[in-house]
């Protein structure tokens, strides 16, 4: 063994590693795009705890389980928890990052339709994990005054 | 009882042996019934699932246990004893050694796993199989997760010790006229998982007593009560267990490279390449770790680094797939149950390896992760690839083990069903994930689209429960009452291509 032509699987290598090459960079490029966040955008607080999300807007107001925004609007959430790890999802948006204690993290979306979606917890978090949910509710915004 | 069937000999003849299929034996043995035992929580988690509400678990601490321990006791308790078992078998004839560079040390890295599979199953810990802090050190309850900490380091204890034993026995054992390159895949797969282990170990070793004493209140490394960080176990954890994949992914290639060439009555296409690819999968290995933590708010930097990482491990696997099609490309192949394991566990391995190049991508991530489609692309890896290989194998070595031949049909029965069952279950949960259903939950709302594919995946994991009753009454009966095995040439295959008894060493 070993005497023979191996061409046919370095060609194979080269193709494979093109392959990964062109998924890295698309990759790479449409995070950049997607992790760049608008100036503009609301700051919601968002804090997790052992079994329910609850928020706080930018002007003062605080919600539990339900968290209502202008369709149109950029918003930005700083995501923390108050005890153990959790994750902050809404899956329709692909909002998901982890709530973690003394740390805030930062993700940025911008709702287009009116509607109602779920929020949930996707990182494991104790008896009622599979409970820990919320709703999102997408207004029609107010008219500029 | 007896249990070596040739030759019968007294249960503790066997037990209190050095010699290295004795102890493959034990190993063999026990890393079976832990299959047995952590496949039978996933059928009860399955069968929860199968309707949202409360179906056969009482309450969701229940299933969260149930579910910390399945997957604890098949990556530790099943694969890596499996291999361990596959190891001491035939590395030592395969470097024509007359046992295990150190025969001791290798009964007692067997004997560590015991009475670790005791603690963890006695205790019954909920925190997950990787324990995350805070969560497993305020609130994980009582006597369990000290005991799960304590398990897990007997084994990973045990995993170096074996560790050790292979690479001394392969680098330094191996007979003189052999040279390094001419050492047989499988036994270069223990080498190369070998060296993973040594180098991967140590440092979730340090932070299991890091989180150990976090939990006693004495230090807080890990809690942000007292200052910590846990993104810092995050990272000790996977720095050790992603490389721990390869750790199990890799012998159980190593099994497949010596099953295909035999069944396909060829050489294999390309020694080398297998032996670079598998140097090169294992040095990859250790530069991917934190692709599980892109969701834990990592900077843009490190996640475009851990992607190039993560992408370079598939130009190597993708060398094996390539190695075992080209080695069958005009081969005389029969398509014994062996072969039907291992040719399947290769089309899973690609299945499973494209899902990955998925998970890596940043965008794409953050919609899969911590979602079903997780669950079923690394079930695509232990199920799929790791154990339809072990048991591949098992069902190759089985002759070698007992002198007898196991009945084919209903090998072949079990291998259709767990292959149908397992496309079923896993690539269903691929696209469950997509919809956006959590991992690790007891139950969910009714939502249609969630409802049918669980209840897909459940007739798949019962479809597999099905075939392992199968594979179970047929290793029974046929290590006791099977036809005697060609000792030469056992699967007809017309020649000497059956590699363990090209060499037997004595017991002593």
């Amino acid at each position: 063994m070993g005497h023979h032509s191996n061409w046919p699987e370095w060609v194979y290598v080269g193709v494979v590693i093109a392959l990964m090459v062109w998924v890295g960079a698309e990759a790479w490029n449409a995070e950049r795009l997607v992790e760049h966040i608008p100036a503009d955008a609301e700051v919601i607080k968002v804090t997790g705890q052992q079994w329910f999300w609850s928020f706080e807007h930018e002007d003062g107001t605080k919600e539990i389980g339900e968290l209502h925004v202008k369709v149109g609007k950029a918003y930005k959430f700083e995501i923390t928890s108050k005890d153990v790890n959790h994750s902050f999802n809404i899956h329709d948006y692909v909002v998901l990052l982890d709530a973690i204690p003394g740390r805030v993290n930062t993700v940025w979306f911008a709702p287009m339709e009116v509607g109602e979606h779920d929020i949930q917890c996707r990182e494991y978090c104790g008896l009622i994990h599979y409970n820990m949910r919320g709703k999102l509710i997408v207004e029609e915004a107010e008219p500029s005054s | 009882m007896v249990l070596e069937l040739q030759k019968p000999r007294p249960i503790w003849q066997i037990m209190f042996s050095t010699h290295h299929t004795d102890v493959g034996l034990l190993y063999l043995i026990t890393s079976l019934a832990f299959l047995f035992l952590g496949g039978t929580l996933a059928l009860a988690i399955r069968a929860e699932l199968f309707l949202p509400g409360s179906q056969i678990i009482a309450d969701s601490m229940t299933f969260n246990r149930m579910f910390t321990v399945h997957g604890t006791t098949l990556i530790f308790l099943f694969i890596l004893p499996f291999a361990s078992a596959v190891g001491n078998y035939l590395v030592p004839i395969m470097v024509r050694y007359k046992d295990m560079a150190y025969p001791k040390l290798n009964a007692i890295a067997f004997w560590m796993i015991p009475p670790a599979g005791a603690l963890i199953w006695l205790g019954f810990a909920d925190f997950t199989w990787y324990a995350t802090p805070p969560y497993s050190i305020i609130s994980a309850p009582g006597p369990a997760a000290d005991m799960w900490i304590f398990g897990l380091k007997i084994l990973g204890i045990s995993s170096v010790l074996g560790a050790i034993n292979f690479i001394v026995t392969i680098l330094k054992c191996k007979h003189p006229d052999m040279s390094i390159g001419q050492v047989p895949l499988l036994a270069w797969s223990f080498l190369t998982s070998s060296l993973i282990v040594l180098v991967a170990i140590p440092t979730f070793a340090a932070a299991l007593l890091m989180l150990l004493t976090d939990r006693l209140g004495v230090s807080g490394f890990f809690n942000p009560a007292m200052g910590g960080d846990p993104i810092a176990y995050a990272h000790l954890f996977w720095f050790t267990f992603h490389p721990e994949v390869y750790v199990l992914v890799i012998p159980a290639i190593g099994m497949m490279y010596e099953i295909i060439p035999r069944f396909s009555r060829k050489p294999i296409f390309s020694h080398s390449s297998g032996i670079f690819a598998f140097v090169l999968l294992s040095m990859v290995s250790f530069s991917s770790w934190a692709h599980h933590m892109y969701a834990t708010g990592m900077s843009f930097t490190e996640k475009t680094v851990f992607m190039i990482g993560t992408l370079a491990a598939v130009p190597a696997s993708a060398m094996h797939v390539f190695n075992f099609i080209a080695t069958m490309w005009n081969g005389r192949i029969k398509f014994a149950t062996p072969m039907m394991w291992a040719v399947g566990g290769i089309a899973l391995f690609f299945s499973a390896g494209a899902g990955g190049v998925v998970n890596a991508a940043m965008p794409l991530d953050f919609q899969t992760h911590d979602s079903y489609w997780v669950v079923g692309h690394f079930h695509l890896f232990v199920m799929g690839t790791i154990a339809f290989g072990s048991i591949g194998f098992f069902y190759y070595i089985f002759p070698y083990v007992t002198g007898r031949m196991y009945n084919e049909r209903m090998g072949q029965v079990h291998f259709v069903l767990s292959f149908i069952g397992t496309v079923l279950v896993f690539f269903t949960q691929h696209v469950l994930g997509l919809y956006g259903m959590p991992r690790r939950v007891y139950d969910y709302p009714p939502i249609p689209e969630w409802i049918t594919m669980n209840q897909i995946a459940s007739v798949g994991a019962m479809i597999i429960g099905v075939s392992m009753v199968i594979f179970l009454i047929n290793m029974i009966y046929s290590s006791g009452k099977g036809k005697l095995a060609d000792t030469d040439d056992p699967f007809n295959l017309g020649g000497k291509y059956y590699y363990p008894f090209e060499a037997k060493n004595p017991h002593h």
